[in-house]
């Protein structure tokens, strides 16, 4: 027999009294957070420290349900702010949490330059190929032939492979897992807080209500399905080979982790310089 | 030839299908609740016309696409909310300086910043007129119901290519998510206004002399080689940015081809104002409500009358200042801390000038209006 | 010769929690078990939806593997590892 609870062991992590969250029954944000708070559990960095960032859309409500200083800014803007918020404050863990059409529509430019960059922060999207809060319009992310609001007729536009356009900005660590692979997600997660300089973590997800149900995919449970069938793991392969289409194979894995001097090293650097 | 129809839209597919019987064949947007609808419905439609849809990487983006649209050619459009229309400023500022006909709907919602997305705001009018640097004059439109959506949004594409400058048309969440009656003229029954082009060769043409304000216009691929740029430029186009004498020629032009053609483009929907002496002033949804506030108010022997802007900016200053001599008090309706009553106190005086603001994203209850109405008369 | 082996080796076992009222009928642990002892019962929650239940059988027993905690997109379920019994070696 189960037992019945009334709290939950990541409770502490959360705004508890926000609880149930806005995401629709079968969203993916929901174990991406889920994910993100177990590792949190299991690394041991000071939630004092923790700053989490996120910009506008269904992704960027994850910022309002964690229980430590967070900012919910404006679209696209969560990287610069965060660089901001990074470079002022260099003790901090900043952590940007948004989605696809955030990151990397309006927040393209910012987020190529940070990872040029190499800033200090951890970079995560969770891409659910559309935008899902609007009401499911095509974003950089949705593949060729799928359907959105935007694209009626079927998108005509070719996506943005995400792992491929970090990789080549210049991060230095690069990984992609679906909501499925809870266990890999945690472990990644827990790399990139770990880990110096620019990390991102793409976590593809369902959006039944949006995306799914104009694809296909109904339910969350049919993409999750759809993610047991198709996912392929395969770690270190150049992301430029793991693009995303529809019918296809999901190519997941981590694909990069380098190690390069960061912004915030070189600033210090700097300053120390300077003062002599 | 398209007969007239008769069809239940919203605001936001009546304007987009208001831009589809004016001529408009190029949308550049992004989405942005509470006008995505106008986004998807020109995705949808564009094509059957013949014309581009494409979704762009952000609001900037859109703005610019839209400029590049207009002088390959095409009437461009594109639409958005607060947000959106705070990104676009800074090309709006290049489409009055370079003279780029097109159309920017800007569906208000609650603010400052995200502010409330779903709600209702009417905050963004002062923005529609100052929002970019520098001295310019745009033109801006108020529909209060999705027939005006439909019947304005032909009119801004006429009038921005009538005078070369982008125009706003400023709906208001309400009226964009309210379905009602449309009644589409048949299709020989729509004025459709182009944009004038050089009726000289191409040596003989310069691309920003005017002929009364506005000079005509050649778009890209005519064989007139024009060279269009932002920074101050003189007749022929090229650029002189350090010379007082054709900087003070441009932005006077640029500024005077709206402020002194006001009277053409004023629209003021009158009613009940033969007899008043007390006027209300609004615009879109609270110019509806307040309609009712007057019907009760005259029902229980108050002149009262409505001044429903349909034409917000350039502002009417003539007319207030006539109408001034008649009436003694204005109470001016509108869905944010006080915009419009500005410049009405501009006109008219500020005593003269009483605020009804409410700006929590809900509209104002026509008994709230007629409340006022009768505070106004009782306190006199 | 010693073999060190033990009697008998026993998976672990996990007792599972759920706070019903936070469910959104997703599905998820239901479906991806490794051990498919999660049933959706026939109850409404207070937003009227059906919480899984718990349906152990003599073959199927949670195992605690955690794998509903991790995907519960509602932190509406969660496990504890009950201590492993080891029966004596030899």
């Amino acid at each position: 027999m189960e037992i019945e609870a009334k709290y939950h062991p990541l409770d502490k992590y959360l705004r508890a009294d926000r609880i149930p969250h806005i995401w629709c029954p079968g969203c993916g944000l929901g174990t991406a957070l889920n994910c993100f708070l177990q590792a949190l559990e299991e690394t041991e960095i000071d939630l004092k420290n923790l700053a989490v960032v996120s910009g506008i859309g269904c992704a960027g409500r994850v910022a309002g349900y964690i229980n430590v200083d967070s900012y919910h800014t404006t679209h696209g803007r969560a990287i610069p702010f965060a660089t901001g918020l990074k470079l002022a404050n260099p003790k901090l863990k900043v952590v940007v949490f948004s989605g696809d059409g955030d990151l990397f529509a309006i927040g393209g430019n910012h987020f190529i330059h940070a990872a040029r960059r190499n800033i200090d922060m951890t970079v995560i999207c969770v891409n659910n190929h559309n935008y899902g809060m609007t009401g499911g319009q095509l974003g950089p992310t949705t593949p060729l032939k799928a359907r959105t609001t935007t694209a009626p007729y079927g998108n005509i536009e070719h996506p943005f492979n995400l792992c491929h356009v970090a990789a080549a900005s210049g991060a230095v660590y690069v990984a992609r897992w679906t909501t499925l692979h809870v266990r890999r997600l945690k472990e990644s997660m827990k790399e990139a807080l770990n880990k110096k300089g620019f990390s991102f973590v793409e976590v593809i997800a369902p959006c039944p209500t949006a995306f799914g149900r104009r694809n296909r995919e109904p339910s969350g449970l049919d993409t999750l399905r759809y993610y047991k069938e198709h996912s392929v793991i395969k770690h270190g392969i150049d992301p430029s080979e793991a693009d995303i289409e529809i019918g296809g194979d999901i190519i997941v894995g981590k694909f990069v982790d380098i190690e390069k001097h960061t912004f915030n090293e070189a600033v210090e650097e700097l300053i120390k310089k300077a003062r002599k | 030839m398209r007969k007239e129809q008769i069809k239940f839209y919203s605001g936001n597919i009546a304007a987009a299908e208001g831009a589809i019987a004016a001529g408009c064949r190029f949308f550049a947007g992004y989405p942005i609740t509470p006008s995505s609808e106008i986004a998807e419905h020109m995705a949808r439609r564009l094509p059957q016309v013949g014309g581009i849809f494409i979704q762009m990487e952000d609001e900037l983006a859109s703005m610019a696409a839209i400029l590049g649209a207009s002088w390959g050619g095409a009437k461009a459009m594109t639409a958005t909310s607060g947000p959106g229309f705070s990104l676009m400023q800074e090309n709006i500022g290049l489409g009055a300086m370079t003279e780029t006909p097109c159309v920017v709907i800007n569906v208000q919602r609650a603010g400052p910043s995200t502010g409330m997305p779903t709600l209702v705001g009417q905050a963004d009018v002062m923005q529609a007129r100052w929002g970019s640097h520098g001295d310019y004059e745009i033109i801006a439109l108020s529909p209060s119901s999705p027939q005006e959506c439909f019947d304005l949004t032909i009119k801004a594409f006429n009038l921005a290519e009538e005078y070369r400058v982008p125009v706003i048309v400023l709906m208001d969440e309400s009226v964009a998510h309210m379905f009602e009656k449309v009644v589409i003229p048949p299709e020989n029954k729509i004025k459709i206004v182009n944009r004038k082009k050089p009726d000289v060769p191409p040596e003989e043409y310069l691309p920003f002399k005017p002929e009364r304000y506005v000079p005509p216009m050649a778009c890209a691929g005519e064989g007139y080689n024009v060279h269009v740029t932002g920074l101050t430029h003189d007749e022929k186009g090229y650029p002189q940015a350090t010379d007082p004498e054709v900087q003070e020629r441009l932005v006077r032009r640029l500024c005077d081809k709206i402020r002194k053609n006001e009277r053409k483009m004023r629209d003021i929907d009158e009613y009940e104002m033969d007899d008043a002496d007390v006027a209300i002033v609004s615009f879109g949804i609270s110019g509806r409500s307040s309609k009712e506030a007057v019907k009760e108010a005259r029902k229980q022997g108050y002149k009262v009358g409505l001044i429903r802007l349909r034409t917000i900016w350039p502002f009417p200053d003539e007319y207030f200042e006539k109408i001034a001599e008649d009436i003694k008090k204005f109470i001016v309706v509108e869905i944010n801390y006080g915009q419009i009553k500005l410049e009405v106190e501009r006109n008219v005086g500020k005593e003269k000038v009483i605020l009804l603001p409410k700006f929590g994203g809900e509209i104002h209850k026509p008994h709230e209006i007629y409340e006022k109405i009768k505070e106004v008369y009782n306190g006199n | 010769m010693k073999y060190w082996v033990k009697k008998e080796l026993k998976p672990p076992h996990g007792k599972v929690y759920i706070i019903k009222d936070r469910c959104k009928g997703c599905g998820f642990c239901i479906e991806f078990c490794p051990q498919g002892v999660l049933q959706e019962s026939e109850e409404f929650n207070s937003k009227g939806y059906h919480p899984p239940k718990l349906v152990e059988s003599d073959e199927k027993k949670c195992i605690g593997c955690g794998f509903c905690s991790l995907i519960c997109p509602e932190f509406a379920i969660y496990i504890e590892k009950e201590e492993e019994n080891e029966e004596g070696t030899d």
